[in-house]
C-alpha cells in the first residue's frame, strides 16, 4: 500500500464551514424582515393574510435569535473546532476512526435538530423561554449533540502530540462545560402530558421553576449565553487566527492565561443585570450590577492582547482585509464591552432596560465582533481546506467596509432610538402625570427603525458577498501550494 | 451580630480572599518565568507551528524523548 503522508483531515470542519455560511444568510434574513417590520408594520403581511400567522414578528422574532446563535454562530465555532483543534493539539482527526465518526455524527445529529428547530418555531411551538425556546424533545435531542462534542474534544485531547493545550484550546473547553451546565439548569421541564395523565400536546412542558426564580435561572442563562457562546468560543477563534494570519505569536500568553480565569470567576455572576428593579433580592441586583463592571477587566485583557499582538506590524491591518476584520471585531469587543457595563450601572438601567438601545448593544457585539470574527476564521481556513487562494481581495474589502457602514447604522439608530424611547417613557409633568403615551415614542421612533432596517439590509448584502466569495474559493479559485499557506492566507485580486 | 452584618463581613473578606489569589497567581505566573521553571511566552507559537509535520513546542511523551523549545519542570 501507498505510504501517504499523513495530514490533518478537515471534512467535518468543511460541513460545518457549510452550515455556518447558509444558516448565517438564513437567520439574518430574518432580522432583516423583523427590522422592517418594525419600520412598516404592513410587513407582517407580506406573505397575504392567509400566512401571516408564520410571517408576523412574534412568529419570526424568535427564528431570528435561535437560528443566528444556534445556527450560525455555533456552527461557526464547530468549523473552527474541528480545524484548529487538530491544528494546535497537533493530531489529525485522521488517526482516530472513532473521532471520525463521532464527528460526523455530531454534523447529521446536528442537523436533524436544525430542522426540528425551525420546524417548530415556525409552527409556534416554543416553551416561550427566550434563547431557551426548544421543547423537551429537542432539548433532549440537544443534550445528545452536546455530549457527542465532548467526547470529541477529550477524545482528540486524548491523543495529542503537543503536550500543552494552546490557549484556544482552553477556551473552547469553557464552552463545551459552561453551555453544558447552562442548558442543562435552564431547561429542567417537565412535560405536561405524561404528568398529567394525558392532557395537552406531547411534547409541551412547562418549567420546573416558577416565578422570580424562574426569572433568575433564566437571565443567569441567557447573560451567559452571552458569555458562552458569544464570548468565549470567539476568544477562542481570535487567539488562533489573528496570531497565525499575522504570523505574530500572541503578544502576552500570560497575560491570555490571567483573562481567562478573570473572565470565567466574573462572567457566571453578572447576569442579574438583566433583572435590576425587578424581584428578585437588592443584593443580587447590585452584585449583577458591580461584577459587570469588574467584567470590562478580563474582557480588554484579551481584547488589549490582540490588539497587542499587532505590535510593529499595523501595515498588515491597511494592506490585508483579512486582518481587518479581525481587527475591527476586537475593537467592537471592547466597545461593546464596554457599552454592557455602563448599561449594567442602576441608575443607567433604570434609563436603558426594555428600550432599543439595548437590542443596540446586542447587535454592536453580535454583528461587530461575533459576525466579524467568525467570518474572518472561515475566510482563514478556507484556502487551507480547499487548497485554493480566496477568490477575491476587494470583493472582501468591499463586503468590508458595506458591513462596517451596516454596523454603524444599526447601533447609532438604536442608541438614539432608545435613550429617546426612556426619556419619553420616564418623562411627566408637575402632577405626576406621564407627558407621553406609548403612541407618540412610535411615531418619533419610526425614522430609527427604517435606519436599522436600512444598516441590517446592508449587512445581509455583505453577507451574500460573503458567502459568493466562499463559493467561488471552493469552486474556482486557484490552486495553491501548501508553502503558500504560512501565514497570511493568499488572495486572489 | 444579625445575619446582615455577618454577610457584609463574610463578602468583604471573600473579596479580599479572591484579590489575594488573583495577584498570587500573577506572581506565580512572572516568578516562574524569571526563575526559568516555565517559559509561558513560548506557548504561543503553538499556533504559529502547527503543521502536523512540525516539532511540538513540548512533547507529550516520557522523559526518554528530546525536549523541545525550552526548559521543562
Ligand atoms: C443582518 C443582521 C441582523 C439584523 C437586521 C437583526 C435584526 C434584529 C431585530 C429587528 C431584532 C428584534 C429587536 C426587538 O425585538 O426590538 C433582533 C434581535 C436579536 N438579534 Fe438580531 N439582527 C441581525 C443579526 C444578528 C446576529 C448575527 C446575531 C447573533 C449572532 C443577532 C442576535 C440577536 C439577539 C440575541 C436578539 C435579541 C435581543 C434582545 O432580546 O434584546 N442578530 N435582531
Amino acid at each position: 500500500m501507498e505510504n501517504r503522508p499523513l495530514e490533518y483531515d478537515y471534512t467535518v470542519a468543511k460541513w460545518f464551514m457549510l452550515t455556518t455560511v447558509v444558516l448565517g444568510i438564513v437567520g439574518m434574513l430574518v432580522g432583516v424582515i423583523l427590522a422592517w417590520q418594525m419600520a412598516f408594520p404592513a410587513v407582517n403581511l407580506m406573505a397575504g393574510e392567509g400566512l401571516a400567522e408564520y410571517t408576523n414578528f412574534s412568529r419570526l422574532r424568535p427564528l431570528h435569535t435561535d437560528s443566528v446563535i444556534f445556527g450560525f454562530t455555533l456552527s461557526g465555532i464547530w468549523a473552527t473546532w474541528y480545524y484548529v483543534g487538530q491544528r494546535v493539539l497537533k493530531v489529525s482527526m485522521a488517526e482516530s476512526k472513532f473521532l471520525m465518526v463521532l464527528a460526523k455524527l455530531h454534523f447529521f445529529i446536528y442537523l436533524l435538530v436544525v430542522v426540528a428547530v425551525v420546524g417548530s418555531l415556525l409552527l409556534g411551538i416554543s416553551t416561550g423561554k427566550e434563547y431557551a425556546d426548544f421543547e423537551w424533545p429537542i432539548d433532549i435531542a440537544v443534550v445528545v449533540v452536546w455530549v457527542i462534542w465532548g467526547m470529541s474534544i477529550f477524545g482528540l485531547i486524548g491523543i495529542r502530540r503537543e503536550k500543552s493545550l494552546y490557549i484556544s484550546i482552553w477556551y473552547y473547553i469553557a464552552t463545551f462545560l459552561g453551555i453544558a451546565m447552562l442548558y442543562l439548569f435552564n431547561n429542567m421541564e417537565i412535560p405536561t402530558y405524561f404528568a398529567s395523565g394525558g392532557i395537552g400536546a406531547w411534547y409541551h412542558s412547562v418549567s420546573m421553576y416558577s416565578g422570580t426564580n424562574d426569572a433568575l435561572v433564566q437571565w443567569w442563562y441567557g447573560h451567559n449565553a452571552v458569555a458562552f457562546g458569544f464570548t468565549v468560543p470567539i476568544v477562542a477563534m481570535i487567539y488562533y487566527f489573528l496570531p497565525k494570519e499575522s504570523g505574530q505569536a500572541v503578544y502576552s500568553y500570560k497575560l491570555s492565561l490571567l483573562a481567562f480565569w478573570g473572565l470565567m470567576f466574573v462572567y457566571l455572576w453578572a447576569g442579574g443585570h438583566h433583572l435590576i428593579y425587578s424581584t428578585v433580592p437588592d443584593w443580587m441586583q447590585t452584585m449583577g450590577s458591580v461584577f459587570s463592571v469588574v467584567l470590562i477587566l478580563p474582557s480588554w485583557g484579551s481584547a488589549i492582547n490582540m490588539l497587542l499582538t499587532m505590535k510593529g506590524e499595523w501595515q498588515q491591518v491597511a494592506s490585508s482585509p483579512l486582518i481587518k476584520f479581525m481587527i475591527l471585531a476586537s475593537t467592537f469587543y471592547m466597545f461593546s464591552t464596554l457599552e454592557g457595563p455602563i448599561q449594567a450601572i442602576k441608575s443607567v438601567n433604570a434609563l436603558a432596560h426594555f428600550t432599543d438601545w439595548i437590542v443596540g448593544h446586542v447587535h454592536d457585539g453580535v454583528l461587530g465582533w461575533v459576525a466579524f470574527m467568525i467570518m474572518a476564521a472561515l475566510f482563514h481556513m478556507a484556502p487551507r481546506v480547499y487548497k485554493r487562494e480566496i477568490y477575491s481581495k476587494s470583493l472582501m474589502n468591499t463586503q468590508f467596509w458595506i458591513q462596517t457602514l451596516g454596523v454603524v447604522l444599526y447601533f447609532t439608530s438604536m442608541w438614539i432610538a432608545g435613550i429617546t424611547q426612556g426619556m419619553m417613557w420616564r418623562a411627566h409633568d408637575e402632577f405626576g402625570n406621564l407627558a407621553y403615551s406609548f403612541i407618540d415614542t412610535v411615531t418619533v421612533l419610526h425614522p430609527y427603525y427604517t435606519i436599522r432596517a436600512v444598516g441590517g439590509t446592508l449587512y445581509l448584502v455583505g453577507m451574500f458577498l460573503f458567502a459568493y466569495n466562499m463559493y467561488k474559493t471552493m469552486t474556482s479559485s486557484r490552486r495553491v501550494e501548501e508553502s503558500e499557506l504560512q501565514n497570511a492566507s493568499p488572495m486572489g485580486a | 451580630m444579625d445575619i446582615g452584618t455577618i454577610q457584609a463581613y463574610a463578602y468583604f473578606f471573600f473579596v479580599a480572599f479572591l484579590v489575594v489569589v488573583l495577584y498570587s497567581y500573577i506572581y506565580h505566573l512572572y516568578s516562574s518565568q524569571w526563575k526559568g521553571k516555565r517559559d509561558y511566552e513560548k506557548y504561543g507559537n503553538i499556533a504559529l507551528h502547527d503543521e502536523i509535520t512540525d516539532q511540538p513546542i513540548e512533547k507529550i511523551s516520557k522523559n526518554d524523548d528530546l525536549k523541545v523549545g525550552g526548559i521543562n519542570e
